[in-house]
């Protein structure tokens, strides 16, 4: 190997080639190659006789304008400057065995989701295309799913066995709870269950994901973009599946075979579950390769989210209407508070913690100020219809939940304040968020564990 | 002597390939070749000559390989394909066809 004996100048290469590797257009290989060049030159530059630094001066004089080249690359190979989402293996990556293995594991992992959702069906529970979704599958979809993309995080984040079957602990309550209360038909509590149960689990999958380490530096808030990224990418597939569906008809409504038993059966509810578990996947791979799409929607959805909340107070104020209390206007709000929390806890997310406040800063705090005005509102509102007519375990479940958004914003806004008066560190808020995570999916569990026997499975 | 900047990128491919098409080679040896043989008239910045070798290897004219070197580094070998030699026999005649008609025109001008 050629190193040169200058010890200064294997520093100068050592620059240039760090200084060369962080272009976008140029890959490893390209920089092995130009750096090569370079140690051709400077070898012929030192044997005529030129001094270390004068050849090293030469020789990258010669190379040209980083800019240029680097243009003249990013036209020669265009894709690169394209993120591409197709998983190939890194040629340089030495780790490309175990990103096969990754793969049959994935596969098999979603197959394996795939039939857990046909398991039920051997046991009298058939899904047709004549009958809507039994209550048993909307009570246990997130059993089908969640405990086997946790699987995958123990593999993948090698978990020992030992933890592993302390994660299995939260799944399997959770489908007794889901199964044992004797739910008579169209019960509120049960549509509770359904509903909450996700929430609850969700959290245990965030205890795979972060290897068990729940309070260790940063896992939380990755779990948190993960949650984020992995919800787009599965909008994504589902648009993807949609279009599959609708061929699928198509085609074989064209040689008069109707295909509504297999889309119905098979099609749909296999693939949602699968699709779980390959979203994960490519969030996963994909995670330093694309721009993240949260946070991208947030800084596009906040702006348009606090004009509509300021338009709708001063309507308001303006008209003096009050807010017409009905069945849906409770969850609508409830909504509304999880989407401001979405909000900030996503702009959160892609924050340099480091930066000073600035112009978003102010907007999120009028954000979170304006939805909080608008929450009291609403809930005044709600709070009057229940005390003239009672409780129902819907609106206690949208109570708490009200409650517990409400909470988490009102401090979030204070926390903002002191931020933008740079009385505290963007990082409180930041911890905030993060701590508060489990509050969510412990209420989740409550209302799953609690509510049906104590509102009489209503 | 400056040479245009249009022309060193026009002749740029027709000199890659046909110093190839005399053997196999490399990056820096290519460069050091043109500027021997042009007597230093032809002087490319020589990063540049790497996305035309890329472009040509992506267009399949000519096949890349990484082996060792005579200094133990790892580097790049270019070697000429089929369709590269066709490309090659293409852009001479485009080459020669330019070639004849200034020789015919300063010809004429020195006869006159």
């Amino acid at each position: 190997m050629t190193t040169f004996a200058d010890r200064p100048l294997e520093e100068q290469i050592a620059q240039w080639r760090a200084y060369v590797s962080r272009r976008h257009a140029l890959h490893g290989p390209d920089v092995e190659e130009l750096e090569g060049h370079l140690r051709d030159q400077l070898t012929a530059l030192t044997e005529a006789g030129l001094t270390g630094d004068e050849a090293f001066l030469v020789a990258v004089k010669r190379m040209g304008s980083l800019d240029a080249l680097s243009r003249e690359f990013a036209r020669a190979h265009s894709e690169r400057l394209w993120k591409q989402l197709v998983i190939a293996p890194d040629a340089a990556d030495e780790s490309s065995n175990t990103s096969d293995a990754e793969t049959l594991v994935v596969l098999s992992l979603a197959v394996a989701a795939a039939l857990a959702v046909k398991v039920p069906a051997l046991f009298g529970h058939r899904l047709s295309p004549d009958q809507e979704l039994p209550a048993f599958y909307a009570r246990n979809a997130s059993l089908f799913v969640f405990p086997l993309l946790a699987v995958y995080f123990v593999w993948k984040r090698r978990l020992s066995v030992a933890s592993g079957l302390w994660l299995a602990l939260p799944f399997a309550a959770g489908a007794v709870f889901a199964n044992i209360f004797p739910f008579p038909t169209r019960s509120n509590t049960e549509v509770l269950t359904i509903l909450h149960l996700p929430i609850a689990l969700w959290m245990a999958v965030g205890f795979a994901y972060v290897r068990g380490h729940w309070f260790a530096d940063g896992g939380r808030m990755n779990f948190v973009r993960f949650s984020g990224e992995l919800a787009i990418y599965y909008v994504l597939i589902a648009l993807g599946g949609g279009v599959f569906t609708a061929f699928t008809f198509m085609m074989f409504a064209a040689i008069e075979m109707k295909a509504d038993w297999f889309v119905a059966g098979w099609l749909i509810p296999c693939g949602a579950a699968g699709a779980v578990i390959i979203g994960s996947w490519l969030v996963e791979a994909k995670q330093s390769v694309i721009e993240n799409m949260a946070p991208v929607l947030t800084r596009l959805f906040t702006p348009l989210f606090t004009i509509l909340l300021l338009a709708f107070l001063a309507t308001m104020a303006w008209t003096g209407n009050p807010i017409n209390v009905k069945r849906e206007v409770l969850i609508g709000f409830d909504l509304l508070l999880a989407v401001v929390v979405g909000l900030v806890l996503y702009a959160a997310s892609a924050r340099d913690p480091q930066a000073a406040p600035g112009f978003f800063d102010g907007l999120q705090l009028l954000l979170v100020v304006s939805a909080l005005v608008v929450d009291g509102v609403a809930l005044w509102a709600i709070a009057a219809r229940i005390s003239e007519f009672g409780f129902t375990p819907n609106r206690v479940a949208a109570l708490g939940e009200n409650l517990i958004l409400l909470v988490n914003l009102a401090w979030s806004a204070w926390l903002y304040a002191g931020f933008l008066r740079r009385r505290a560190s963007f990082a409180v808020l930041e911890q905030w968020q993060i701590t508060y995570l489990p509050v969510y999916s412990l209420w989740a569990a409550w209302v799953v564990v609690a509510f049906p026997p104590l509102f009489g499975y209503l | 002597m400056d040479m245009s900047k249009d022309l060193v990128a026009a002749s740029a491919t027709p000199l890659v390939l046909a110093i190839l098409a005399e053997g196999d080679s490399y990056g820096y040896a290519i460069i050091k070749q043109v500027a021997e043989l042009s007597g230093g008239h032809l002087q490319w910045t020589d990063g540049m000559l790497y996305p035309v070798l890329h472009r040509l290897e992506r267009q399949g004219h000519v096949a890349a390989k990484w082996s060792a070197s005579e200094n133990g580094r790892r580097r790049k070998y270019y070697r000429i394909t089929k369709d590269g030699r066709a490309q090659l026999a293409a852009r001479r005649q485009q080459w020669q066809a330019v070639d004849g008609t200034l020789r015919g025109i300063w010809m004429g001008a020195c006869t006159v």
